[in-house]
């Protein structure tokens, strides 16, 4: 994004900078890398009671019609037809050639769908969809400036929200949700989120998002979370972020989204590419590395074996929770067996890693 | 807002220059400003009792959450200690930078590089708060 673009602010915004919170551009948002509190303080409250996180740059679009499942069909590699109402489903949208467009969460209504996209791929993806969309009787409505979006994450994340709503939260399973109140805010509760934690996101509409922010954070035990903990947080589960981890460059089955890339399903866009590549076998894999001496693996940094560079990280940080290095990026597929010796070049040094199957971090509160 | 203590010297680097009962040795970390710039930090990389270095060289790393970022020798050198308690614990340079933060004493070899540095107010300035 160029200087001159202006940033947009969620409509929790006030709340962040009255926090004290350092904001960034993200997604073309002025979001908080952190609190005062700091990243690994951040990070240590959700893993260890709750934190809530403003993720309103999200984009909702909202899918109806006669033929809505159909165009979801079409333009996701995930099978929706098997998605029961109030039920969400992680996915991706492909090219043509395989390249993943954006990964997203589909949600099924009674009477309508929600594609949740990342914010840094909004007008993209709405470009996509709505080319895809003429050729089905579907109607199509970009909802994302009408929801706030607030992660509530933590093992503690139920007890947070259960003085708040007379949801029986206990009854909404893992992606799963409910239309419901909170705080006297409607909205849709669902039991998703990026941490490896039990948690929720919340969609309300986006005046009420500042005011539900702050009830939520006079609760027992909630802090504010931001960027910085949700990357360390999701890093530690091997979740992967789009612009980082996937791109158009890199297919599903490359980027260790093969599970929910349901070739079987009937045809979708980017189905031939995707048969072909699994046929032909699959190249280059993203794999996740623990670094076995200390050393801090960033972005950009190239990933070595025995005979050169073979690739390059493409996420990575020291995991707050376990103390080592972690990072994920793509290989030739003879690397990518769990235990395999590597190595990360960090500046001038050399440091050893091992091929890992994430996720690194295995003690959260999720129940799947 | 960052604390800007009176009575250190200052480097353009975001450094502190604090005197030690030796005229010659000066204790060096990083200023509150920077430690806020950087977030929480993992690992510092930091010399040796004995190594020296010239004015601006590369005497070691911090590895923060966000950043990597280099520490630049404030004047031409030679290292007479190093605080090794960091080693176990680099947070206290985020909580106590101008204390238990310290991170080199340098031995200074030529007094006049030390003219180029900066009073509190002036760093201030530097960074503009």
């Amino acid at each position: 994004m160029s200087n001159d673009t202006p940033l947009k602010r969620t409509p929790i915004f006030e709340e962040h900078v009255a926090l004290g919170g350092k904001m960034v551009p993200f997604a073309g948002y002025e979001l908080p890398v952190q609190y005062p509190s700091g990243i690994t303080a951040e990070h240590a409250a959700v893993r260890g009671s709750v934190g809530l996180f403003d993720v309103s740059h999200m984009g909702e679009f909202e899918v109806k019609g006669p033929e809505a499942l159909e165009l979801i069909q079409h333009i996701s590699v995930n099978d929706a037809s098997s998605l029961d109402v109030l039920q969400a489903q992680y996915s991706a949208m492909c090219r043509e050639d395989g390249g993943i467009i954006d990964d997203l969460v589909v949600y099924r209504f009674a009477d309508s769908f929600m594609l949740v996209v990342n914010g840094a791929c909004r007008a993209k993806d709405w470009a996509w969809l709505e080319r895809h969309a003429s050729d089905f009787d579907v109607e199509i409505r970009d909802r994302s400036d009408e929801f706030g979006m607030i992660a509530v994450q933590g093992p503690a994340a139920a007890a947070l929200l259960a003085p708040h709503t007379e949801t029986d939260l206990g009854a909404i399973g893992y992606y799963r949700c409910a239309h419901g109140l909170v705080a006297g805010v409607v909205g849709v509760i669902s039991r998703t989120g990026y941490t490896g934690e039990d948690g929720f996101e919340l969609y309300v509409p986006s005046g009420e998002a500042a005011g539900l922010w702050r009830t939520l954070l006079e609760g027992d035990g909630a802090s504010a979370a931001g960027l910085g903990a949700r990357d360390s947080l999701r890093l530690e589960m091997g979740f992967a972020l789009y612009g980082n981890d996937l791109d158009e460059e890199h297919t599903p089955l490359e980027g260790r989204l093969g599970w929910l890339t349901k070739l079987d399903k009937g045809d979708f866009v980017g189905r031939d590419a995707l048969l072909a590549q699994k046929e032909a076998g699959v190249e280059r894999r993203l794999v996740g590395l623990r670094l076995t001496e200390r050393g801090f693996p960033r972005p950009g940094y190239p990933i070595v074996g025995h005979e050169g560079t073979i690739g390059s990280v493409t996420s990575g940080t020291v995991s707050p929770t376990l103390g080592f290095g972690i990072a994920m990026g793509y290989v030739a597929a003879e690397f990518a067996a769990a235990g395999t010796e590597l190595a990360v070049v960090i500046r001038d040094k050399t440091i050893p890693a091992v091929v890992e199957r994430p996720p690194f971090y295995t003690e959260g509160s999720l129940q799947r | 807002m960052a604390d800007f203590l009176e009575g250190l010297l200052y480097s353009e680097e975001h450094e502190y220059l604090k005197v030690t009962d030796d005229p010659a040795v000066y204790m060096v970390g990083i200023t509150d400003y920077a430690q806020g710039e950087l977030g929480d930090i993992v690992y510092l990389e930091l010399p040796s009792a004995g190594d020296s270095f010239g004015k601006n060289d590369v005497f070691g790393t911090i590895e923060a959450v966000k950043a990597v970022s280099d520490l630049f020798s404030p004047f031409t050198g030679e290292v007479v200690e190093v605080n090794a308690a960091l080693q176990d614990d680099p947070s206290v340079v985020n909580s106590d930078p101008y204390g238990a933060g310290w991170m080199v004493k340098l031995r200074v070899s030529d007094e006049s590089e030390l003219e180029g540095l900066m009073d509190a107010a002036a760093y201030q300035e530097h960074v503009g708060e």
